[in-house]
């Protein structure tokens, strides 16, 4: 990754006069390449962490230029947080970043999230995916605590619920009631990509 | 061996707020949960830190017990940029002077005064002998050396119940498995000075400044293992290992960035008669051809979520391995499940020896029958006939 020449070709296609929306298109199509390679083991999470940097930096760029907010076009609607009493927040963030350059609506909801606040954001997002992150043991607790609030709600026929963390394997899964888990950032957008009809 | 985080308070029915709190109540809960579980060893019970002494100097490293996250929970690391992308070449050239004031001013609220203390201050004569110690004589900084007292009073305390456990459990019958901890150079920069973020982002932008950084932590954190294994009278010397897990750096990255001053830290411990357990969270498996290269029977490596099979031929001869009873089985798995992985875990790693049963990932609350499962079934399966 280059980051000066990157942010160079930014500079003097502006100067250029060129479309701002086409610039923020290329930068949208390289950070594909970069969740590509992530997932085939090519890129790490500095790899993930150092583009996400650039693309923040082109995109603070390019947004003077729009004539107006950038109609992205969304595949789907996720909503996301760390359960209650878990405060992690860099895995969470990682798959919020790349849900968010897939194309995907993030409602991201933060670190120690209580069950009510997800079903709230649900009800209020109609979105069909939840992610539900968590580093603690604890949070194994919170996450199951988390799909009977959502099944209380009457809204578990209506939402996917994918979990993830250090921690999370599939007998986690099977303890929480989740409908799958996620080893990292991609296979998070995998199958939000699946369950969206997105993939 | 159990290794456990606030695991004993919660077998007392206790909160992590309560003995973070009451000091008394951490040797009580700890010993019970010895006493009860027997395992060969304890680690100590210097898990709570003193909840006083974080009020006093108003820590802002951690979210704690009813400061920042509730009683019954356990600590939280708040990352951040604690050190400022610029700030390199002023650990490098002064680390001592950089943690001991800059950083310690900016994790501790109550230290802050301490950045006006002077950088290098010298006195040669009775000209200017006085000039260094101006700032002491101000509000502010008194107020900060007055928390310093107050903190220190709290440490004694703390440490007079620790160092009454660690007195009387050997005494029962556990020895302890470890003098204290200390770190790779790659996770003390990472970790708590420039952050997950910043460290990665250094990677790219500032390679030779963090690799110097990394060398210049080098000797002070075999000091610290050094130190605190004479002290303790006892040569184990824990090194929890973060940011180099499998998925964390590319073999690449690991190799330039996270194993030189790690092998480096090892070495200085090996040849002051340390033996360094490694303690590599998450997991490990892509790593395994590289940290062959140490010593033969020099160290001990505890795993968490690596292939145990893989573990077990890379090092065998070389390091003894430890662990791997995870924290999924203990928590939601059945007594059965943990009683069968423990079968398995000896069955592959016991051949020849060198094997040491314990738990993956420091734990909290699990199912005590599963704890209690695997201990028993392992004394009586895990033995050479």
């Amino acid at each position: 990754m280059k980051e000066k020449e990157a942010l160079k070709i930014v500079e003097d296609r502006l100067n250029a006069g060129k479309e701002p929306l086409k610039i923020l298109d290329d930068a949208q199509r390289a950070m594909e390449i970069v969740g590509q390679r992530f997932a085939d083991s090519q890129y790490f999470i500095p790899d993930l962490v150092y583009s996400g940097e650039i693309l923040k930096e082109i995109t603070d760029m390019v947004k003077p230029k729009l004539a107006k907010a950038a109609e992205v076009k969304r595949v789907g609607k996720v909503v996301i947080g760390t359960v209650a009493g878990d405060i992690h927040d860099i895995g969470k963030d990682i798959v919020v970043f790349m849900l968010d350059v897939n194309g995907f609506e993030v409602y991201d909801l933060g670190v120690d999230v209580p069950a009510q606040k997800f079903v709230d954001k649900i009800k209020e997002s109609g979105a069909p995916i939840v992610g539900l992150s968590g580093f603690l043991a604890l949070a194994y607790d919170s996450m199951k605590q988390t799909v009977e609030a959502i099944k209380d709600a009457g809204l578990r026929n209506k939402v996917k619920v994918m979990i993830g963390g250090g921690q999370i394997t599939e007998e986690v899964k099977k303890y929480t009631g989740a409908d799958a888990y996620g080893k990292d950032a991609m296979v998070g957008v995998s199958l939000a990509k699946k369950w969206s009809g997105a993939g | 061996m159990l290794i456990p985080s606030f695991a004993p308070a919660f077998y007392s029915g206790l909160t992590p707020h309560d003995v973070m709190y009451d000091y008394d109540k951490i040797k009580v809960a700890w010993k019970k949960f010895f006493i009860d579980f027997q395992p060969d060893t304890h680690g100590g019970c210097e898990v709570p830190s003193p909840g006083r002494f974080l009020d006093i100097l108003d820590f802002k490293l951690y979210k704690w017990p009813g400061h920042g996250v509730s009683p019954e929970t356990t600590y939280q690391c708040i990352e951040g940029e604690y050190m400022k992308a610029d700030e390199y070449d002023a650990l490098i050239q002064d680390p001592f002077y950089f943690l001991s004031f800059t950083w310690a001013s900016r994790i501790f609220g109550a230290l802050e005064p301490l950045q006006t203390i002077p950088h290098r201050a010298s006195i040669f004569e009775m000209y200017g002998v006085s000039f260094p110690f101006i700032p002491y004589g101000t509000p502010p900084v008194q107020a900060a050396y007055r928390a310093l007292l107050e903190a220190g009073n709290e440490a004694v305390k703390w440490i007079g119940v620790i160092n009454s456990f660690s007195k009387e459990m050997p005494e029962l019958g556990f020895p302890a498995h470890q003098a204290g901890p200390t770190k790779a150079p790659f996770d003390v920069i990472g970790d708590t000075l420039r952050g997950t973020r910043g460290i990665m982002l250094d990677m790219y932008r500032q390679p030779d400044k963090l690799l110097q950084a990394m060398e210049a932590m080098t000797p002070i954190m075999i000091q610290t293992g050094v130190g605190m294994a004479k002290q303790a009278g006892n040569p184990l010397i824990f090194m929890p290992l973060h940011k180099g897990a499998d998925g964390f750096l590319s073999d690449e990255q690991y190799k330039k960035f996270y194993w030189p001053t790690l092998r480096k830290v090892i070495m200085g411990l090996i040849d002051e008669g340390v033996v360094p357990l490694l303690w590599a969270e998450g997991g490990y498996n892509s790593r395994l051809e590289v940290i062959r290269d140490l010593p033969k029977g020099k160290t001990a490596w505890l795993f968490d979520l690596t292939d145990m099979a893989k573990a077990k031929k890379a090092l065998d001869g070389i390091a003894c391995v430890m662990g791997n009873m995870p924290m999924d089985l203990l928590t939601v798995g059945t007594p059965q499940d943990a009683k069968e992985h423990a079968k398995k875990l000896i069955d592959t790693c016991g051949k020849g020896g060198g094997y040491i049963m314990a738990n993956g990932a420091f734990f909290d609350e699990v199912k005590w029958e599963n704890l209690k499962t695997i201990v028993d079934f392992t004394k009586e399966y895990g033995v050479y006939k």
